[in-house]
């Protein structure tokens, strides 16, 4: 074997040892001990990886068809611009905002996926031969993927930013225009496959009308659905890039993408499985109006309205209170007035804990982030199954900005939020509920806890009225 | 006797089918509280992209491949380098209190 083939052998085997870094750094995230640790043996992998594929590209060069100038140019010009960008969005974003920097994140790299196979593509159409059935099959199916996953990830990206409207945004005859995308699509696809010939106008068809997939795809889904959405496209980049690597035959593109295609995949199941939704009925849905749905003012049973000197004299002289933090908590950026009011409760000697529901926040777990971010230490923070059977031994279950999840009406079929796993709120002795409004949730229903003769309701901003309860509680 | 690209394609199937296992499982064992991390790590590792496009920018040589490799390979760095730089430092909150911890707390705890 030569130098080169000597060289060859040795990047591949570095791509190995990147994918098996993906693999147990993915292992390592099971624990919140090891979690970073694992983050970093995985951009590790990622260093090495990249870094064998530079060696690869300046020994093939330099042993072989002759250096290239212009294509350095090109690498380190765009890695110099997006390592730039990622790196100064990545350190300045708020950790509120990170969703949408994830999805946009998400969006590059479906880009990028796409890019690859429009690239090849038309070096073969510029070659004239016909290509093979299964390089087509993987270039198209490339193409879509990534096309969709790109424009729909800027979508969700917006939605979350608010720079498009949270809303669903119905497009008339929306399901229609959908369906004519994915005939149209087909049709090009099947016609590319037939005859083998590289057609770049075809593929531009079939590149438009995923791009424009992507956008009605997500337009009509809600803010509120927007997690699952995007770790749904998260799954979908994830598959482009494996289709990437069936296009350049590059194993490590393969075993990388199908990874997180995987994780993206269980991610979705999940999360809608915690909403007690289908991803189904997500994708075709188009309600779940987000934030700010005020509703109207709930019937059957009366409210009880308690004000903040009653709450703070129940805090502070209870003995465990467990906090039950929701996606209005996340809005309203109230994590560390919430923090600030545990604190204070702990040195007067009450026993605070956190009720985290699986999709409690904007994401899975985007709730421990913030809680994490406000400095909350993680074993306070009890996941649901932990924490339910502890509600009735607690004097006060302090709801802020949590609706659906905290909703009795889910133990009874019959309802729209029926079998979903909720928090058992109703049993802790007192309850008092944080809430702008009596508006509705996500799902539109009434909420039972709070007709319940238990529950006090402190009608305010989450975190003003977090603000106003340590005040209160100092002044005792 | 299987053809040479038919054996590439196998492989490359094989491989294909058994990352999506390993991805199964290994994810399914993430708790809930670290799904945000998981899901931008994940995100960060289909980063692994760049590869592919430096492999395609270090081949391509007519101007509209110049702009498509220039831009896949800035897409596709952004994803890695943000994708992990946020993931880190979504992790390194994730830590018991730094300041000493009460005795109270370690009580509730055990």
């Amino acid at each position: 074997m030569d130098t080169l083939g000597s060289i060859e052998v040795a990047v591949r085997v570095a791509w190995l040892a990147g994918a098996v870094a993906f693999v147990i750094g993915l292992i390592r995230m099971n624990s919140p001990a090891t979690a970073r640790n694992g983050n970093l043996l995985s951009a590790g992998g990622m260093a090495l990886a990249i870094g064998a594929t530079a060696v690869l590209i300046l020994a093939r060069q330099l042993l072989g068809e002759g250096f290239s100038a212009t294509g350095w140019v090109i690498i380190l010009l765009g890695v110099a611009l997006g390592g730039g960008l990622g790196l100064w969005t990545a350190r300045t974003v708020k950790m509120t905002a990170m969703p949408q920097l994830v999805s946009l994140f998400n969006a590059v790299g479906g880009g990028a996926a796409a890019l690859i196979a429009i690239e090849d593509y038309l070096r073969l159409a510029s070659l004239g031969e016909p290509v093979r059935l299964d390089h087509n099959v993987f270039i198209v199916l490339d193409i879509v993927i990534g096309s969709i996953t790109f424009t729909g990830s800027l979508i969700a990206s917006g939605k979350l930013q608010g720079l498009i409207p949270g809303k669903p945004i119905m497009i008339p005859g929306g399901e229609r225009g959908r369906l004519a995308l994915a005939v149209i699509t087909l049709i090009a696809a099947v016609a590319l496959f037939v005859t083998g010939t590289p057609n770049v106008a075809l593929m531009l068809v079939i590149l438009a009308a995923g791009l424009i997939f992507g956008v009605t795809m997500t337009l009509p889904i809600g803010g509120a659905d927007m997690p699952v959405v995007i770790s749904l496209l998260n799954s979908f980049t994830g598959t482009a890039v494996a289709m990437a690597g069936f296009v350049i035959d590059n194993p490590v593109l393969i075993i990388a993408g199908a990874l997180v295609g995987a994780a993206g995949a269980i991610l979705t199941k999940l999360m809608a499985d915690a909403m007690n939704r289908s991803v189904i009925n997500i994708m075709v849905g188009g309600f779940g109006g987000g934030e700010g749905v005020i509703g109207e003012a709930a019937t059957g049973g009366t409210v009880r309205s308690i004000g903040v000197d009653d709450v703070a004299i129940q805090l502070a002289y209870a003995q465990s209170v467990i906090v039950v933090p929701g996606y209005g908590l996340a809005v309203a950026q109230a994590q560390h007035a919430v923090r600030e009011l545990a604190d204070l409760l702990e040195e007067r000697g009450v026993d605070v804990k956190y009720a985290i529901h699986p999709v409690a926040g904007r994401m899975p777990g985007h709730m421990n982030v913030l809680l994490a971010e406000a400095n909350v230490p993680y074993p306070q923070l009890k996941e649901m199954e932990d924490i339910n059977p502890e509600f009735p031994r607690a004097d006060v279950a302090l709801v802020i900005g949590a609706n659906d999840v905290t909703n009795p009406a889910a133990r009874r079929p019959g309802s729209p939020v029926s079998g979903m796993p909720i928090l058992d709120v109703d049993q802790a002795k007192s309850i008092v509920v944080i809430k702008r409004s009596m508006g509705r949730g996500y799902a539109g229903i009434d909420n039972e806890l709070y007709s319940n003769e238990k529950t006090g309701m402190l009608f305010a901003d989450a975190k003003q009225g977090l603000s106003d309860l340590v005040a209160a509680v100092k002044a005792l | 006797m299987i053809p040479e690209d038919v054996l590439l394609l196998l492989n490359n199937l094989t491989i294909f089918t058994l990352a999506i296992l390993v991805g199964f499982a290994v994810i399914s064992k993430v708790p809930a509280t670290l799904h945000t991390p998981l899901m931008s790590g994940a995100n960060s590792i289909h980063g692994i992209v760049l590869v592919g496009a430096m492999l395609i920018a270090a081949e391509v040589n007519d101007p509209i491949g110049y702009v498509l490799a220039f831009i896949a390979v800035a897409f596709a760095t952004m994803n890695v380098v943000g994708g992990y730089v946020v993931t880190d430092r979504m992790l390194q909150m994730f830590r018991k209190k730094p300041a000493a911890p009460k005795p109270a707390e370690a009580d509730a705890e055990a």
